[in-house]
């Protein structure tokens, strides 16, 4: 007997408890309590950041491009770009359009880190147009110094068999997965053995900046290659 | 590519310099613009009203009509501007798409009006926005609904030529194509009317003598019900025969709904008439006569709305299904808990949980007839909880029943839902194409772009003139970018069908193959190969050779061609081609794999530049063409 008592009673504290929730809940969502303090800044969501960058003359004097191409590119970067700056999901965006085949993403991300040379997550046009100027106007000694930039993941000035792995298999994700002959798990590591066998001079396993430059200059194809895209602007 | 991001290709083309060291192969050649000019801003005057944009805008998409030389056309010597005689309000939708890349439809333009102008600039409309593609599609729709309205009421003037049977079901089905038509619809309108009435008025209590039991009219008018029944009865019957005679398919009618129906009504006559002398079966004869009440349902024959209302709840499955289901988790809920709950209380009438099923609907569709009334307060508590949320869990599902019911109505229930999803299945494969396409387009350049490279280094200004040059530099400069992507890894791009078949190739390879299965081999990759020699209009004499293998494991073939393409003899830069078209296929029969190639010896170069589309005479081909085959 005294069970069914309790049920009852139990029954009816949670019934009430029930309720009272309920109509807090009420409340709350018609906004007229507020439960912590900060529920309310949750509206105001981090605006665009706007960036305006420097102007013609200072980034003339920046960077190896004139008025015009500079004007070119300004237009280019903004269209896609309304806000000023690019962070890295817009790059890995941008960027994968140019290889639908594969997935761009890891190479992209990778360029992101070499071009946002303040390092403070978005690239800016000034980053932009400091890049490409070392790219497409540089001397060979500065492309190279940049792609060894690239390479260097951690920058601590060694490139490390690891670090060039992980730039491989992003190159060669950007194949995807139709090629012609099949890419292979070890295809990567292959390629970087053989690049390991000609940069490292001294065979102790990282290639520093010296031995990269002095093996590339010592190689007519790359050297080649470097000038390829110079008149790209 | 989308050509909104092309004003990034120049980034990403210098981007490419971070695979340069990496490569072990000489680059290929960049695309040169050959009539590099600054950007110029180009007037459109369309209509009066002058837009200006930059011509390279325009040149994103040569395949229009602004952005190829078709506008030359349009363009006026003395005001040095492109005019056009067009709209200028859609015409900003169709700048809008150059220079965002998103073609959008404006809602305020008459469908038929925006499409007329979107055939005229050459742009087809699968392009338009997810923004707005819905929309566009809808008007769409109801555009050619209307015109198909048009067409149907021409269309019930009489065939000729057409047999009795034909006529005959035609009249059943449309009773207004003849008098004799009518004449049976309401004939037959009349009697189920009355064979309905007679059902409901059998049942009521008329006429009680003073001193027996009240009795139904059907017990004292015995007779008379009897014979009308068996009136209705006969016509139903005839009138069934009749269709099941008519019908085209007489399988399909008889497993249609009305006639399950029309057999329904009528069988249990017959089945009284059967059993009237058995009285222990009277129970199942009364429950029998239940099923005559289905022949209301054959009204629906005669009424649009009905049909409407049964066609409307046949596709509101899923809405009617969320409601069932979900109050059915909520009876189940509430009956528990007030069980539960009014356990306490005496004399309760919650005896179980299935009792309190009857409880918890009531309340729930708030009917309330009050047979059973919670008594503790944590009964009347969770009480009024469920019929708060019984409220809203019925309320939610129904306006979506009633739009779909009205909207059905006004279309006149035309099966558009299913052809919605073909379309939209349409849509999704066509937009595949167009994706696919992008990457296609570099394969199909690609055996393409080798004959130009190869003309660029040697031949003169005419023959790179002749050269047609559909592709955009645009495209071009894309082209070579993966062109270069492709040397830095050693690896070519291919195509689905070539991966998936390499694929399998790999697979079978790793069993011993015996011979006889290497046809099924043959049969299986030929199909790649010829699938390349098919696209580049060059099928070889000797294609019919079984074997086209394909070898992946050979280390010294980095690249193997299989184009059927014949390229200029080219002795200084083969190597920076990279083609080893003097070296004949090795044959590696030990290992069991099978190495092939179909490799082109160039031709004398008696032929001509744009040979790559006709293939030369198969004569002379024959001692050039060397196909290796090997089994």
């Amino acid at each position: 007997m005294l069970n069914m008592v309790w049920e009852t009673e139990g029954l009816q504290t949670v019934g009430i408890v029930v309720l009272v929730c309920a109509s807090l809940k009420l409340l709350h969502l018609l906004g007229l309590i507020n439960f912590s303090e900060d529920s309310v800044e949750d509206e105001l969501e981090l605006s665009a950041v706007r960036h305006r960058p420097e102007g013609l003359e200072q980034l003339e004097a920046l960077t190896r491009f004139n008025r015009k191409e500079l004007q070119i590119l300004y237009r280019g970067f903004k269209n896609e770009c309304p806000s000023g700056v690019v962070n890295e999901d817009t790059f890995k965006d941008i960027y994968s359009q140019f290889f639908p085949q594969g997935d761009a993403s890891t190479y992209a991300h990778f360029l992101f880190n070499a071009f946002d040379t303040d390092k403070d997550g978005s690239v800016s046009f000034e980053d932009f147009v400091m890049g490409l100027s070392i790219l497409l106007r540089g001397s060979v000694q500065e492309k190279l110094n940049w792609a060894f930039n690239l390479y260097d993941i951690n920058k601590d000035g060694y490139i490390t068999k690891e670090e060039m792995l992980d730039i491989m298999k992003a190159i060669y994700d950007m194949m995807g997965k139709c090629t012609y002959p099949l890419l292979k798990d070890d295809t990567p590591r292959q390629h970087v053995e053989i690049f390991f066998q000609k940069m490292d001079k001294n065979k102790d396993g990282v290639v520093t900046i010296d031995e990269f430059i002095d093996c590339c200059q010592n190689d007519e194809n790359i050297m080649r290659s470097m000038q390829l895209f110079d008149n790209v602007i | 590519m989308a050509s909104g991001v092309a004003a990034w290709l120049p980034f990403a083309r210098a981007a490419a310099i971070g695979w340069m060291p990496v490569a072990n192969m000489p680059m290929p050649i960049a695309p040169t613009e050959k009539n590099k000019r600054a950007d110029e801003l180009i007037v459109l005057n369309v209509s009066g009203r002058r837009f200006e944009t930059w011509r390279n805008t325009l040149d994103r998409y040569p395949d229009t009509l602004l952005g190829s030389s078709e506008k030359e056309f349009f363009y006026n010597e003395e005001t040095k501007e492109y005019f056009f005689d067009r709209d200028a309000d859609v015409f900003r939708a169709v700048l809008n798409f150059y220079r965002t890349g998103k073609l959008h439809y404006p809602r305020s333009e008459c469908i038929t009006s925006y499409d007329e102008e979107l055939s005229f600039f050459g742009i087809i409309p699968e392009i338009i926005g997810d923004c707005c593609y819905e929309e566009y599609k809808d008007r769409r729709r109801e555009n050619q609904e209307r015109l198909m309205d048009d067409d149907e009421d021409k269309k019930d003037a009489k065939l000729p030529n057409m047999t009795f049977r034909e006529t005959m079901w035609r009249a059943f089905e449309n009773p207004h194509t003849s008098t004799m038509a009518l004449v049976f619809y309401y004939v037959t309108g009349f009697f189920i009317a009355i064979s309905v009435l007679t059902n409901v008025v059998e049942t009521v209590p008329c006429g009680a003598t003073p001193n027996t039991k009240e009795v139904t009219c059907g017990d004292r008018y015995t007779v008379a019900f009897f014979c009308m029944d068996t009136a209705c009865v006969l016509i139903f019957t005839v009138e069934y025969l009749m269709r099941l005679f008519a019908a085209p398919s007489r399988y399909r009618f008889m497993r249609s709904v009305m006639s399950i129906i029309d057999v329904v009504a009528i069988l249990p006559y017959y089945i009284g008439l059967v059993m009237t002398d058995n009285e222990d079966v009277s129970g199942a004869f009364v429950t029998l006569r239940v099923f005559r009440v289905f022949r209301i349902f054959k009204f629906s024959r005669h009424s649009q709305g009905l049909r409407i209302l049964g066609y409307t709840l046949k596709s509101c499955a899923s809405e009617l299904g969320f409601l069932l289901f979900s109050l059915t988790m909520a009876i189940i809920i509430f009956a528990t808990v007030m069980f539960y709950a009014e356990k306490g209380s005496t004399s309760s009438k919650f005896t179980s949980i299935p009792a309190s099923f009857w409880y918890t609907i009531v309340t729930m569709t708030t009917l309330g007839y009050g047979d059973m009334v919670p008594k503790t307060i944590a009964g009347k508590i969770f009480g009024s909880i469920c019929s708060l949320s019984g409220v809203l869990v019925i309320a939610l599902p129904v306006p979506v029943i009633v739009s779909n019911f009205s909207r059905i109505y006004h279309q006149n229930q035309r099966a558009d839902k299913r052809r919605a999803q073909k379309m939209q299945k349409a849509r999704l494969a066509r937009i595949r194409i167009s994706k696919t396409g992008s990457s296609n387009a570099f394969l199909h350049s690609k055996r393409n772009g080798l004959f130009s490279e190869a003309l660029e280094l040697t031949s003169s200004i005419e023959e790179e003139q002749h050269l047609s040059k559909n592709q955009s530099l645009l495209e071009s400069q894309h082209h070579h970018l993966l062109h270069c992507l492709e040397k830095t890894t050693n690896h070519e791009f291919a195509d689905e069908l070539c991966y998936e078949q390499s694929y399998l190739e790999g697979a079978l390879q790793s069993y011993p193959s015996q011979s006889p299965s290497l046809s099924s081999q043959e049969g299986m990759t030929g199909t790649c190969c010829t699938r390349h020699t098919k696209r580049n209009h060059a099928p070889l004499p000797n294609s019919s050779i079984p074997t086209c293998a394909l070898s992946h494991t050979h280390p010294h073939h980095n690249l193997q061609e299989l184009s059927t393409i014949h390229i200029q003899p080219l002795n200084t830069s083969r190597s920076s081609l990279n083609m080893r078209v003097d070296e004949p296929a090795r044959l590696n029969c030990q290992s069991g794999t099978i190495t092939t190639a179909i490799i082109s010896i160039p031709t004398p170069p008696a032929t001509t530049p744009e040979s790559d589309a006709h293939p030369p005479p198969p004569g002379p081909a024959l001692q050039n063409v060397v196909k290796v085959s090997a089994l």
